[in-house]
């Protein structure tokens, strides 16, 4: 998928469990992707779908009693995923960063911007507190921020929202990591500030050949960003691929569906596609292809089998369509006829 | 509007004229430091000026709608339609009546009805401990709308169905609903007391997009069955492209741009409005470069002077420095911009991927 270069990032078979008293929800099942060195790969999906969680699992922030139950994630050909708390917090920061949605909560609001960024850059470069200051300014600097001089020194509430996540980009570049896992970065900001973040954070990794996994349940945002998308539903991967085709020539009917349920400017007062129903909960996920209850083009098969990632046209969906043998009986044309 | 259903107005109603007019609306909030820190700190009031001097006339039967980013003042118009803040100056009338008269409650109740709200968020707009049917048939109780019990019954039904939930629903909480759904069970309610018009604020912006479509689809059904009108607040521009007859473009509390949609999106004037076009992300990929806009909103608290949008706008003068614009026609839409007005700033045409 990568050519000739190793992949920076390795997920394989990932699966994130929930214990609870009533059985044990699966939130991410048998996720399986591969992140090259500079990429930038979108993970969209609608709320539930486990997007965020599998971000979670890879900077090992995922909130007990969540777990990973089962897979291997690989950084750089090592696996990261049973490693020590410590060891892990050595890696968060060095080589992967990390950037949410809310700014706000991101930060500390009792310490000044400055403090929060020097730390962070001496617990990962060794450099002097001024060396540090010094750095910490430039960051500053490339993110964007005006007159970071005397910015530095100021508290997170001092500032706008787009200039928090500006702040939040700078503390996750302070180590130069190869990897900045973004859950939501643009959604609590207006469109004005979100294209100023979108193009800031595309120019980064372009000079830092850094990977970016964009999560975002934003289309927009990611048909400019992505280098290529990986679609969840139900906590499994539905369909991954170029960007392009993915958005333009989706291959599996829940792709579709999603795509055309966006209003599109040129296009006006007509009905939007609609997927009828909503996405199952995790306590009811449905025998074969989770999709299968909302799929219009579904068949027996789908019903009982779970379809692996298989080669579409331009993209790899997880739809019988694309196997050899098919769907199946179509349960619909068996009632008509 | 066509197909009159049974949901019939008894109020008689002015044929002519627009349904809703706002006359240079004003809504100013006092956000000043307690009174000892005035005095002690020498600190000096704020107000912040959340609607500053709007006009808007929405006919029968049309999707106005109100964009802008956070903090422009499209939810506070929002609130002023349906009563939930007084102006500070200015009016509102609604079917040629004035809003600001005092009346007997009886009146009030009958302007009252005809008027309804949808909120962004479905998860705090309902009451977690009453069940969707007392939701629903809230309204129908405190309106006097319904002789019996049965018929209560009847409407709520009627209503779960038309917005595509079942009667059975109307026993369970709104804890066991998902975010779509809720909002479905927020539409039937501002529905249960017959409206005529609607003042949606967000309310699809908490949803994800499939179910998103779901919710536009319904209320444009509804809309062509029953010749509502509605008020739609949003700063999803494809939302109200998809949705709207006409638009308006708020910045600061105050109108920069009114035009017809189609006019809006193909030929923008003002200089925010265009903006605000280059910032909607292209999912047709047709190689478009965002521009990315310098700056941010200002504090409504302390607005530039003269024209609001002058410190991010690339054609501001002198003139914009100094003297505030007002909303004046322009070839079919009105603009508030001295730079559109002394024609410094010539129209240009849009097209959108594939149409």
């Amino acid at each position: 998928m990568t050519g000739a270069n190793a992949p920076l990032l390795e997920v394989r078979h990932l699966r994130v469990e929930f214990p609870t008293r009533r059985g044990t929800l699966v939130a991410v099942d048998d996720v399986s992707f591969d992140l090259a060195p500079g990429e930038v790969l979108g993970v969209v999906g609608e709320s539930g779908a486990g997007k965020s969680l599998t971000g979670a699992a890879i900077i090992g922030l995922l909130e007990p009693p969540g777990r990973i139950a089962a897979g291997e994630i690989r950084l750089e050909g090592e696996r990261i995923d049973n490693l020590p708390y410590e060891k892990m917090r050595r890696i968060r920061g060095a080589k992967i960063g990390a950037i949410f949605q809310d700014p706000l909560t991101s930060l500390n609001p009792l310490y000044g911007i400055g403090r929060q960024l020097i730390e962070t850059i001496q617990t990962h470069l060794p450099l002097s507190a001024q060396a540090a200051r010094a750095r910490a300014i430039e960051l500053l600097k490339e993110v964007g921020i005006p007159g970071a001089e005397t910015r530095i020194d100021h508290y997170p509430h001092q500032f706008s929202g787009g200039m928090r996540q500006r702040v939040v980009i700078a503390l996750a570049l302070c180590a130069n990591p190869r990897l900045i896992v973004a859950d939501e970065p643009t959604t609590a900001l207006d469109v004005s500030i979100q294209a100023q973040i979108i193009a800031l954070l595309k120019k980064l990794c372009r000079e830092h050949r850094t990977a970016v996994m964009l999560v975002t349940h934003d289309m927009g945002v990611i048909a400019e960003t992505a280098d290529r998308v990986a679609v969840m539903y139900a906590g499994r991967l539905a369909e991954i691929g170029p960007v392009r085709d993915v958005v333009k020539n989706a291959a599996h009917p829940y792709t579709r569906g999603l795509m055309g349920s966006i209003p599109s400017i040129g296009e006006r007062g007509h009905r939007l596609t609609q997927i009828e129903g909503s996405m199952p909960r995790l306590t009811e996920i449905p025998k074969g292809c989770a999709f299968n209850p909302r799929c219009p083009d579904r068949g027996d098969r789908c019903t009982r089998e779970r379809p692996e990632l298989m080669p579409a046209p331009t993209t790899q969906a997880a739809c019988w369509q694309y196997d050899p043998a098919g769907v199946g009986t179509k349960a619909r044309e068996t009632v008509d006829a | 509007m066509p197909e009159a259903v049974p949901v019939t107005r008894p109020v008689p109603q002015a044929a002519s004229g627009p349904l809703v007019r706002l006359n240079s609306l004003k809504r100013y909030f006092d956000v000043s430091p307690p009174w000892l820190a005035r005095v002690l700190e020498g600190k000096p009031r704020a107000i912040v000026q959340a609607v500053d001097g709007v006009d808007i006339e929405i006919a029968r039967g049309e999707t106005f709608s109100l964009v802008g980013e956070s903090g422009c003042g499209k939810s506070t118009v929002a609130r002023l339609v349906v009563g939930l803040y007084p102006a500070t100056q200015g009016g509102i009338e609604f079917d040629g009546m004035d809003m600001s008269v005092r009346r007997g409650s009886a009146d009030n109740s009958a302007i009252r009805r005809r008027m309804q709200m949808i909120f962004q968020d479905p998860y705090a707009s309902l009451n977690p401990r009453w069940r969707v049917f007392d939701i629903i048939a809230e309204p129908i109780r405190a309106f006097g709308l319904a002789a019996s019990k049965d018929e209560i019954k009847q409407r709520v039904d009627g209503l779960l169905r038309q917005v595509r939930l079942t009667p059975a629903d109307g026993a369970k909480f709104p804890h066991e609903f998902s975010g779509g759904q809720r909002q479905r069970i927020s539409i039937a309610r501002a529905l249960a007391s017959r409206p005529e018009f609607l003042v949606c604020d967000e309310p699809t912006s908490a949803l994800d997009v499939s179910v998103q479509a779901q919710i536009l689809n319904l209320m444009m059904e509804l809309q062509r069955d029953y010749g509502l009108t509605y008020l739609f607040i949003s700063h999803n521009l494809a939302v109200v492209y998809h949705i709207s007859t006409r638009v308006g473009v708020m910045y600061l509390g105050r109108l920069v741009e009114v035009a017809a949609t189609d006019t809006l999106f193909r030929r923008p004037r003002h200089p925010y409005t265009r903006m605000l076009l280059d910032t909607i992300p292209d999912l047709e990929m047709t190689g478009r470069r965002r521009m990315p806009v310098a700056g941010e909103v200002p504090s409504p608290i302390n607005p530039p002077t003269g024209c609001a949008f002058h410190p991010r706008c690339p054609f501001a003068n002198d003139r914009c420095k100094k003297e505030r614009p007002e909303l004046l026609a322009a070839e079919g839409t009105r603009v508030a911009c001295h730079a559109v007005e002394e024609g410094r700033l010539p129209a240009e045409e849009r097209s959108y991927a594939g149409h």
